[in-house]
Parts: structure tokens; C-alpha cells; sequence
């Protein structure tokens, strides 16, 4: 009856991952691999940027203004050195959205870590302790997951500006993670915490109480280890939601400053250019952000139904 | 049985199979299944978890969950050929001549609609009956299947009725139709045992009124002994062997059939060992004794046998909140334990019986100190445990008692190496000297389980139900207890599996020198593993008995209900 | 029910003074309000008596406490940034958001449920197939991004629609309304559209989701058990279960349509409540935000409500006790 009689010795970790389920709808859906490759390709150059981009937009050596407004190379006016034309600045659009996407996924990550710290956190102490504990902390989530997550970001946002007058020039980029971290966390908290309600009474919980283990230990060793599937596919689809908020908040024009312009950055200045015909300093960074965040959301969705069986 | 051959059978099944295709090749669910109901009968099909039972029933309903498909075989009512029928004629021959009752009646009825709209809603597909007709009927029927106050409990939604009540009101709508075949998937399963065999009598009593067919699909060899005309037995998808109840559970041919039944503890009598099975799964050799004296399991055993008592229970009483709330008054709670008093003698088996809701499993969680109780003591060689305040306190004492929990499929981490499971508690503890010492101690234990010890570098989703249990065995003896809490560790295996895990419980116990805690539910179980019981009902325990002499001669009203309850199979003498 | 009410209500009055006590803090630590109402000229004994005179001096709880009567009264202040009284601000740019708000949830739960149970029922088929695509496609695509491209397409490109305003509004009381001119529609067109696509996306696969779910139940599987028709099965069960859950879920989407006007407002410089929030963050406007922020909580605590309520009418777990 049990696959233990079919094989002889036990698989190795890696072996174990290619003959798994989710290995094998990976490699059976050619859209997931397409995401999964573009997302590669883009995280590497955002990356590198340095290295792959033609030029660097904010060197104002390289900058000519004899070169701005030029549309992309193959319409008319166009100039082969900029493929996908210039700004108002001269400075070259492929490049500034290479360098943009660097600052989008800098946040996008960061907020995703800080927000499943807090949230893996609390959801496993909520989750584990109950009573008094539970109730209070998943009233205060429940609060807040009345307001949409990008309310609370422009909040959070609002308040430190307020806070930290004259020096936001450079926090914005960590005054941008924590509105955004802030406005997420529940979904972890949430997530975890009914995962952890179910573990904690399995058996295999109580097998380790009987044991003697201590509480922090059997939360770490135990429960962490079995919630984490679930954290995965909210942290992807949270990166692509947090991706957006930054976009968002940034076009909006309270989220990083257009010294080190994100995406949501450039297409706020292109947006400028929109009614006077130049559309490419806002169409490509725009597709730029559109096609980053699609692929993650591919992703994300596959996981969730990969990892949940049921769905399939 | 002799029927006359050109009366076709209600129900004729001819070489059936059923299959699923998957990733991983085709599972062929069952196949050359040949089976035949008459009217007025009841055949139940019996066989353990995975069997293919529950796919028979579905083929015939025509209700395989895609990508499942019937590959081969036909499926005859009456004589007339109904699978592969087209969707719309299946649909109204499901209902109105099949009808079907599923396993768990908390799940089976739309909670948003009163029990009456569903009555109604499913006697006006297939009848032509006005509303009013209808509603006059669906309390009629309320009454047959024994609903107390039918007119007033139809207007009822199903969240307001019992597990018990539920079944009754699913069985009602499988009846509502007037169905020729009665098509019952596990129907008692979710069920206590004082609510089972009402419901075994109500089914077998509207067979014999209505004159209809029932198949019975179960693997509960009581269910059989008690309603059942005719069985067949399956096995691994296969029909091994089809007759009369009668005959099958005394003189059954094929060997399967001949291991089923005797892995089934007997209630009338105490035997030394159970028949091993080696049909089913490797039951692992005997086991070479153990010297003490030199083996790891023996070392550091300083607690002696001079107490007499090793567990004292005073008064335990423990309630669980229902209803939390953040104001006080607002709460509910429930008392799962009531006054509890007992003593576990040094070296004896103490078994705790009662129905599901008893609290014998809340006791032993407060004895090993997973739930605290809200008042009473726990002595436990000669020490306090209530009186310890922190945990580590108490550690030197925990480490002598571990449970063995009842679910295999939840009591091992998914996510640890057996090897890391086995080793946690020797590590945590610090009962080896060396990395070293500890995988020779794990590797040791494994093999002494029968498992071996190449076990111990696979995850727990790699071993079947009964190989699980023999790890948590080896995990509870990785910290050398002297006292072994067994929390109904066979009801979730199949009957031949838990002959294996008994055995091996016994054997060990000898050989070690274990006292036990040893819970169930299972009046027959109890009866061979346990030197004395405790009866326990709503919390409370009602008597303490020598084992015999609590089968022989009950002191309360309750055991003698439960005993009367207990199935009993006739055996080949 | 009246208890249960009862209950909702004193919970909302908690989230209520919650959302209050942020908003006082707001005023409190951010930045000194009295340097947004005074200039540089003033004196310190000046600036003494008015700290004095607007109770700043008080200890924070009946400072907290007076906050809370002058906000039950519509008092708000004065909006750092424009000098006018918030209240008519607010009022002002009120009827503009509730309007392209409320098109906007039409538009999402209109098409997005229907679509949602067609995935959910025929997941199999082409067309669902289509729409799960389009409707990662529509998670996807930031709303900005929407609204800037349809105002290249339609506005820019092809000059059908205006790209930016209300259009023409007619007065009625105190409430202005463009739903009544040719060009208050055509200027509400893209931006109710931009406003709807995400939530509608969302609905989607929410509903999807929980009707699978739902799908897959014992009950269903004893109502096919029994015969029943699909349509009743599908419509009559999976339905009205699937809407249990769905319906609070829904809640807070049409909340969230509120909030995300803000984004569309400023894409179509749409005069509503949305873009005055953004240019008070942007100007830390401190009695502006604090209006808005209660404004919205009060209006999501509303929704909220409604939902209990509809929970309690459909759910016979609520209504009927044991």
C-alpha cells in the first residue's frame, strides 16, 4: 500500500522536488514558465541594472538635452541609440525603466519581508495562544481589513511625512516599505492564524507538548514549518499587490522622489507629456509595470493551485 | 435465495471496473466486480479503507467524480441497462429508483434551507404531486424514519437537529421517492454506538416494509454481523469473495476474507495474542526479547518498582470555554471531566471506555499535561504534578509517561524526517552522549517497532496508516517511560492492521514493564488488552471493574446499555 | 435580532471612536497646530492664550473628548492648505465621489458575479477559461495605468470622451449631480469604468472561488444523489450558500471602490473627496485628512451594517438557535 515498498532507498531533498506535483505542473504549463522566465529576466536586469542598461539616466554627464522628447527608434524622428526614445531630459526610456524596476522590486521585496514578519508573527501567537491574546489582536485586524490596503498605505505615508518633515527626501524609500508592510500584514496574520488554530490541534502538536517542549519551541519547530506553504502564495501575490501600491502611491506623487524615479514615478512625469503626443515617456513604463506584475500574479496564482489540491 | 432465472435480479452488476486516471498512471479504482441484489435484501459490501466499496456505489449512481470513468463492466436495474445512459435519464432514475445516503449527515443537508423545502423540492422532481400533497408527505415520513413531533420539526433547518436526527432526515429524503434500491455509503460511520444501531434498525425495518434492495457498504464487520443477508468482501478493487453473511463470518474460503474476520477482536472471551494477518501488509518478525539489563531501553530505569500506585487521580474536573468571550459573563463552557478519581497500579493495563464526548480522552490530556485541569491533583510516583508551577519543573516527570495518539495521518510532523521525529524527545531530554549514540538509539528503536531502520530517513506521508503508528510508538519510547498513555491509537486503522499494533502494544508492555493508560471506545479491545476499566459518560466515571468481571457482571445501567450495544459476531467454534 | 444588532452597533460606535482617536492623535503629534494657524509675527503669549483657548493645554482625554463632540456636530476645522471650513469642503466634493462610486459598484457586481458563477459552473469551457485570463489580466493592470490608457485611446487618440472633470452638474438642494447632462455622463463614462475594472476582477474570482468550494460540499453531492435537476442544483443550493460568504466580501469591495476613487480622481481630475484627500497628504493637511478618514470609516461602518444585516436575513445558523 505504501510507496515505501516501491523504492528502496529514500530520495534525496532535490530528487524529491523534481518528482513532486508542483514541479511537474510547472513544466506543464507553458504560461507558467513563460511568467517565471520573464520574471527572472526582469528581476536579473533590474539587478544589473547598471551593467545591462545602455546608459545611466542619472548621470548628468551622459545627459544631452539636444536629445529629449524623442519618440522610439523605429518611428519617425525616432534615434536607433534610444530604442524606446527619451524623456523631456534626454534621458533614455528603456534605460530609466531598467532603473525604475530596481526601485519598484527594492520595495516590493522589502515590504513583502517586513509585512510577513510582523504578519507570520503575530498570526502565530494569535493562533497559538487564543483566548484574550486572539481575540484582541484579530479584532485589531479585523479593523484594519475594513480599510483597503491602500488607504492605510496613503495614511501611513501621510502621518511620516508629518512626522519626518524636511528629511523625507531620503526615507521615502523606507517610509514607502513601512505604509505599505503596514497595510498588509493582516493578510498574513490572518492566513497563519487559522493554519496554526488547525496545527496546533494535531497531534503531532501535542506529540511535542508530551515531549516537554517548550512553547516558543514547538511554535518554530513544529507549526512554522507547516503554516509556511500558504505564506508563500500570499508573499507572491502580495509582491505583486505591493508592486502596485508603490506604483500607485508613487504616481500619486507621495511615494519616492523623482530623484530616483520608480515606475510609478516615470509614468507620473510622462503623464505630463500625454496630451502634447509624446506617449512613449508614459506607455512603456507603464507596459514595463503591467507585464512584471502579470507575471508575478501568474505565478501566484499557479502556486496557490498547485499547492492546494483541491482546486484541481 | 433460489430465484427463479427469468425474473431478472433488481440489481445486476457484471464485470465492473472503474478507473482514475492520473499523472502517475491509471488507478484502477475496482474491477470484475459481479454483483446481484434481490428485492427485500440486504447485501453488504465490506473491505478495508481504499477497498473501491464507495466507487461501486458511485458507478452505479453514475456519479464518478471526472477524470474517474467506468471502463468496463454493466450495470443492470431490473433488467434494463442504465450506465451510460444519457444525463438527463440517469438523473431521474437517481432519486426516484436509487436512492443513496452518504456517511456524514452534519454535511450531507444545504444548511440554508428548512428540512421540509428539501423534502418537497425533491419528491416534486421526480413525482407528480402538488405542494400541499408534498408537504403532507414530508411529515409523514419525518414520522417513519422516527422523527418525534414530524409537523413541527419539518419546518426545522438542519443545524437544528443531532448527528443522530440529521441521519434520520437524510435517510427520509433518500426514501422520499419510494425508491426499488437503497444505496448506503458508510451511513453509520460518524455515528456513537448507541446511535448506530438505531439507525441500523430503522434501515433494516423500511427494507423489510417497502420491500426495497439495500446495499450496505462498510467496513465494519459488526455493521455486517447485524443487518446483512448476503456479503461480498473486497479487496485492493477486487470482489475476493461474495455469500451469506451467515457462512462468510464462519466459514469464510478465501483467505482474505478468513484473516478479515480473524483479526476482528472476539467480545465474549479474552485471547493471548491476535491471529497475525500476513495477507495485508508485512507484519514484521517477531521480535528477538530484549535483555534489559544491557539494552538502551533498559539503562537508567532508577524508578524502581517499589510504589504499588504509579498514577493517583483526585478529583479532576476540567471545562472547556464554548463560547469565548471578552466579557466574563458572556462565556460559556462545557465540563468534559467531572470529579474524576481513579489509581493506576504499577504494571497494569487500566483501560478508560465511553462513547465519543465521555471526556476519557480529556483525562489524558490532563494527565500528560496538555490541557491543566481546573481543579484536582495528579499524583505521579509519589510526586505532585498539579503542584509543579512551571513546566520544566516537571520535566523529570513528564519524561516518564508518553501517549500514543489516535489519528496516524496527524500525529507525525509532515515536515520531519522520521529519524528527527524519533530522535526530538532523546535529544531534548539529553539521553545520549553523542550525535552518534543518537542515531544508533533511533535506528534500534525503528527495528524494535518493526519498521527497520531504514525507515528512518523517509517522511511520514511515505508509510501507510499502520507503519505511522509503529513511529509514534518508537518516538514514545524514545524517552524510556515507565508509563505509556494510548489514546484510541487503533480506531483509525483497519481491523487486521490494529491486530498488528495490539500485538505489538502487548509485546511491549511485557517486555518493559510499561503501566497503561489505554482509551477506546471499542468495548472488544478493551476486553483484551485492559486488566481493569473505567467506565466514563458525560465527564463522569461511573464504575471501576476487573476487566472480566465488568463483561460479566456490570454494576450500572450505562455498561450494561454498552454492552448490550456490542457487536457480536458468531465465530466458527 | 435586536440583541444581535444591538451588538454590530456597539461594535461599530467602537470602531467609530478607534478611527477618532487616530484622527485626534493625528492633530495631536503631527506637526503643531497652532504654527498652521497662526503666522510668523505672532507672539509667544499670543500663541499661549489661543493654546489655552483651544484647550490644547487640557490633559488628552477630555481634549480627546472634546474632539469627539465637535466631530458628532460636523465640526472639522479649517483646512490648513485652503483656509475654509473642511465640512464645506468636504460637502462640496461629496455628491461627486458617492456618484462615480456607486456606478462603479454597479458595474463590478453587476458583471462580476454573473461572471463569477459562469467560471465557477463551467470551468471547463472556453469562455471561463477566457474570463480567468482577462481577470488576471484585470488584477494585473494598477488602476492609474487603466485610466491613463483609456485617456489616450478615447480621449487623446480618438477625442470621443473628455478627459478630465465632471462635465456640466445640476444643483438639486445641496447635491450636484452630472448623471442628469450629456456631457456629466460622457465625463463619468471612463471614469466609472477605470474605478470598476480591479473590483470587478476581484469579484470575479471571489466568486469563483467560493462557489467551487461549494461545489464540492456533501450536500451537493447528496442533492445530485437525489436526482435533482442541475439548474436546481446549481441555482437553488450552490447559489444562496455561495452568497453567504461572498456577501461580506462584496461589502468591503464596494467599501474599497470608495477608497480607490481617490486614484481615479486624480487620474481624471474628478472634483470628489478623493483628490482633496490627496492634495491634503501631499500638503500634510492635517484637519482634511482626519475628515476624510472619518468620513470613510463612518461609510464603511454603514456597509458593514447592511451586510450583518443581510448575513442575518440569509443564514438560518444566525437567525434560528438550536
Amino acid at each position: 500500500m505504501s510507496a515505501a515498498d516501491k523504492q528502496d532507498a529514500p530520495q534525496s531533498a532535490l530528487a524529491r522536488f523534481f518528482d513532486s506535483d508542483l514541479w511537474w505542473s510547472f513544466t506543464h504549463s507553458p504560461v507558467v514558465m513563460l511568467a517565471a522566465l520573464v520574471t527572472v529576466v526582469i528581476i536579473f536586469s533590474a539587478v544589473f541594472a547598471p551593467w545591462v542598461a545602455p546608459y545611466n539616466p542619472f548621470d548628468l554627464a551622459q545627459l544631452d538635452l539636444m536629445d529629449s522628447l524623442k519618440p522610439p527608434a523605429w518611428l519617425e524622428g525616432g534615434d536607433p541609440r534610444y530604442l524606446l526614445g527619451t524623456d523631456d531630459q534626454g534621458r533614455d526610456i528603456f534605460s530609466t525603466i531598467l532603473y525604475g524596476a530596481r526601485i519598484s522590486l527594492l520595495v516590493g521585496f522589502l515590504s513583502v519581508i517586513v509585512a510577513m514578519l510582523i504578519g507570520v508573527t503575530v498570526g502565530l501567537i494569535a493562533g497559538y495562544a487564543g483566548g484574550l491574546t486572539d481575540t484582541i489582536l484579530m479584532r485589531i485586524a479585523d479593523i484594519q481589513l475594513t480599510f483597503p490596503a491602500i488607504l492605510i498605505a496613503l495614511l501611513v505615508d501621510g502621518v511620516m511625512r508629518g512626522l519626518l518633515p524636511g528629511s523625507h527626501e531620503n526615507l521615502a524609500i523606507f517610509v514607502l516599505v513601512l505604509a505599505i508592510a503596514l497595510s498588509s500584514w493582516v493578510q498574513y496574520a490572518r492566513t497563519v492564524r487559522s493554519s496554526t488554530l488547525v496545527e496546533r490541534t494535531r497531534e503531532y502538536v501535542q506529540a511535542a507538548q508530551v515531549i516537554g517542549l517548550p512553547a516558543p519551541l514547538i511554535l518554530v519547530r513544529h507549526i512554522l514549518p507547516n503554516v509556511l506553504g500558504p505564506v508563500l502564495v500570499i508573499a507572491t501575490i502580495q509582491l505583486a499587490l505591493a508592486i502596485i501600491i508603490e506604483a500607485t502611491l508613487s504616481f500619486l506623487g507621495v511615494g519616492v522622489p523623482p530623484t530616483s524615479p520608480s515606475l510609478g514615478t516615470l509614468i507620473r512625469i510622462g503623464n505630463d507629456y500625454l496630451f502634447s503626443g509624446e506617449w512613449w515617456i508614459t506607455v512603456f513604463p507603464g507596459l514595463g509595470l503591467i507585464i512584471l506584475v502579470l507575471a508575478v500574479n501568474l505565478l501566484g496564482d499557479w502556486l496557490r493551485d498547485a499547492l492546494n489540491p483541491k482546486l484541481r | 435465495m433460489t430465484e427463479a432465472q427469468d425474473t431478472p435480479a433488481l440489481l445486476d452488476i457484471r464485470g465492473l471496473k472503474v478507473e482514475f486516471p492520473s499523472r502517475r498512471g491509471v488507478l484502477v479504482a475496482a474491477r470484475d466486480v459481479d454483483l446481484s441484489l434481490q428485492a427485500g435484501e440486504i447485501l453488504g459490501v465490506v473491505g478495508e479503507s481504499g477497498a473501491g466499496k464507495s466507487t461501486i456505489a458511485y458507478a452505479i449512481m453514475g456519479l464518478i467524480e471526472p477524470p474517474g470513468r467506468m471502463a468496463a463492466g454493466e450495470i443492470r436495474l431490473k433488467g434494463e441497462r442504465i450506465d451510460g445512459l444519457p444525463r438527463e435519464k440517469m438523473r431521474k432514475i437517481r432519486g426516484k429508483r436509487i436512492g443513496m445516503i452518504f456517511q456524514d449527515p452534519l454535511t450531507s443537508l444545504d444548511p440554508l434551507q428548512t428540512v421540509e423545502a428539501q423534502l418537497v423540492e425533491t419528491m416534486r422532481t421526480h413525482l407528480p404531486i402538488s405542494e400541499s400533497e408534498a408537504r403532507a408527505r414530508a411529515v409523514e415520513l419525518l414520522g417513519q424514519v422516527g422523527i418525534p413531533n414530524p409537523a413541527e420539526r419539518v419546518k426545522n433547518y438542519p443545524h437544528q437537529f443531532s448527528g443522530g436526527m440529521r441521519q434520520r432526515v437524510v435517510i427520509a429524503l433518500a426514501i422520499s421517492c419510494e425508491p426499488e434500491v437503497l444505496l448506503a455509503d458508510e451511513p453509520t460511520t460518524a455515528l456513537d454506538v448507541s446511535i448506530q444501531a438505531q439507525i441500523l434498525d430503522l434501515l433494516r425495518k423500511l427494507v423489510r416494509d417497502k420491500g426495497m434492495g439495500m446495499i450496505i457498504i462498510t467496513h465494519d464487520m459488526g455493521v455486517i454481523a447485524e443487518v446483512t443477508d448476503r456479503v461480498a468482501v473486497m479487496y485492493r478493487s477486487r470482489m475476493v469473495e461474495t455469500g451469506p453473511s451467515e457462512k462468510i463470518l464462519t466459514h469464510p474460503d478465501h483467505p482474505y476474507s478468513r484473516s478479515l474476520i480473524a483479526a476482528v477482536p472476539p467480545a465474549d472471551h479474552r485471547i493471548e495474542r491476535f491471529p497475525l494477518v500476513e495477507y495485508i501488509e508485512k507484519a514484521g518478525d517477531e521480535q528477538a526479547k530484549l535483555d534489559l539489563s544491557t539494552h538502551w531501553l533498559g539503562q537508567a530505569r532508577d524508578f524502581g518498582s517499589h510504589e504499588e500506585t504509579l498514577l493517583k487521580v483526585e478529583d479532576l474536573t476540567m471545562r472547556f470555554m464554548t463560547r469565548p468571550s471578552l466579557i466574563p459573563s458572556r462565556r460559556r463552557y462545557m465540563t468534559a471531566v467531572d470529579h474524576v478519581s481513579f489509581a493506576i497500579r504499577n504494571g497494569e493495563v487500566f483501560g478508560l471506555v465511553g462513547e465519543s464526548g465521555s471526556g476519557k480522552s480529556t483525562v489524558a490530556r490532563l494527565i500528560c499535561g496538555i490541557h491543566k485541569p481546573l481543579s484536582g491533583r495528579i499524583h505521579f510516583a509519589g510526586e505532585e504534578l498539579t503542584a509543579f508551577t512551571s513546566r520544566r519543573a516537571a520535566n523529570h516527570l513528564r519524561r516518564q509517561m508518553q501517549m500514543i495518539f489516535q489519528d496516524p495521518y496527524s500525529s507525525l510532523n509532515p515536515r520531519m524526517k522520521v529519524r528527527d521525529i524519533v530522535a526530538e524527545p532523546i535529544r531534548f531530554h539529553k539521553l545520549a552522549s553523542s550525535n552518534a549514540q543518537v542515531r544508533r538509539i533511533v535506528s534500534d528503536l525503528l527495528d524494535h517497532v518493526g519498521l527497520g531502520a531504514s525507515a528512518a530517513l523517509r517522511y511520514p506521508h511515505e508509510f501507510s496508516g499502520g507503519q505511522r503508528q509503529r513511529i509514534s510508538i518508537a518516538r514514545a519510547l524514545a524517552t524510556r517511560p515507565r508509563f505509556l498513555i494510548c489514546d484510541e491509537p487503533t480506531s483509525a486503522l483497519d481491523v487486521s492492521i490494529q491486530a498488528q499494533i495490539l500485538n505489538l502494544l502487548k509485546d511491549l508492555q511485557e517486555e518493559l514493564g510499561l503501566t497503561m493508560l489505554f482509551i477506546s471506545h471499542d468495548l472488544p479491545v478493551i476486553r483484551q488488552m485492559c486488566d481493569r476499566v473505567g467506565v466514563m459518560q458525560h465527564g463522569k466515571l461511573l464504575e471501576v471493574a476487573e476487566t472480566e468481571s465488568l463483561f460479566t457482571s456490570p454494576r450500572t445501567d450505562y455498561t450494561r446499555h454498552l454492552l448490550k450495544l456490542m457487536p457480536r459476531m458468531k465465530r466458527a467454534a | 435580532m435586536l440583541f444581535f444588532i444591538a451588538r454590530r452597533l456597539a461594535q461599530s460606535v467602537l470602531v467609530m471612536l478607534t478611527v477618532a482617536l487616530i484622527a485626534f492623535t493625528l492633530f495631536q503629534y503631527v506637526g503643531d497646530p497652532i504654527n498652521n494657524m497662526v503666522d510668523q509675527d505672532t507672539t509667544l503669549a499670543e500663541r499661549e492664550r489661543l493654546r489655552q483657548e483651544l484647550g490644547l493645554n487640557d490633559p488628552p482625554p477630555v481634549q480627546f473628548w472634546h474632539f469627539v463632540q465637535r466631530v458628532s456636530h460636523g465640526d472639522f476645522g479649517v483646512s490648513y492648505r485652503l483656509k475654509k471650513p473642511v465640512a464645506g469642503l468636504i460637502a462640496e466634493r461629496f455628491p461627486a465621489t458617492m456618484e462615480l462610486s456607486l456606478i462603479s459598484a454597479i458595474l463590478a457586481l453587476g458583471i462580476g458575479i454573473p461572471m463569477g458563477v459562469y467560471t465557477a459552473l463551467h470551468r471547463d469551457r472556453l469562455p471561463a477559461r477566457l474570463f480567468m485570463t482577462l481577470s488576471l489580466v484585470g488584477i494585473s493592470l494598477p488602476t492609474f495605468l487603466i485610466g491613463i490608457f483609456l485617456i489616450l485611446l478615447f480621449g487623446v487618440q480618438l477625442r470621443w470622451l473628455p478627459t478630465f472633470g465632471r462635465g456640466e452638474v445640476v444643483h438639486i438642494g445641496w447635491w450636484s449631480t452630472g448623471l442628469l447632462t450629456k456631457s456629466g455622463l460622457q465625463s463619468l463614462l471612463m471614469p466609472a469604468f477605470t474605478l470598476a475594472v480591479f473590483q470587478m476582477t476581484l469579484i470575479v474570482r471571489l466568486v469563483r472561488a467560493e462557489m467551487l468550494e461549494v461545489l464540492r460540499t456533501d450536500y451537493i453531492k447528496f442533492a445530485r444523489a437525489r436526482g435533482l435537476k442541475t439548474r436546481a442544483i446549481h441555482f437553488g443550493h450552490a447559489l444562496k450558500n455561495t452568497l453567504v460568504p461572498v456577501i461580506t466580501i462584496i461589502g468591503l469591495q464596494v467599501g474599497s471602490i470608495i477608497a480607490f476613487a481617490i486614484i481615479t480622481e486624480s487620474v481624471f481630475q474628478w472634483p470628489g473627496m478623493g483628490l482633496l484627500f490627496i492634495q491634503a497628504i501631499s500638503e500634510v493637511d492635517i484637519p482634511v485628512m482626519a475628515a476624510y478618514l472619518l468620513l470613510i470609516a463612518l461609510v464603511f461602518v454603514i456597509i458593514n451594517l447592511i451586510v450583518d444585516i443581510l448575513y442575518f436575513v440569509i443564514d438560518p445558523r444566525l437567525r434560528v438557535n438550536k
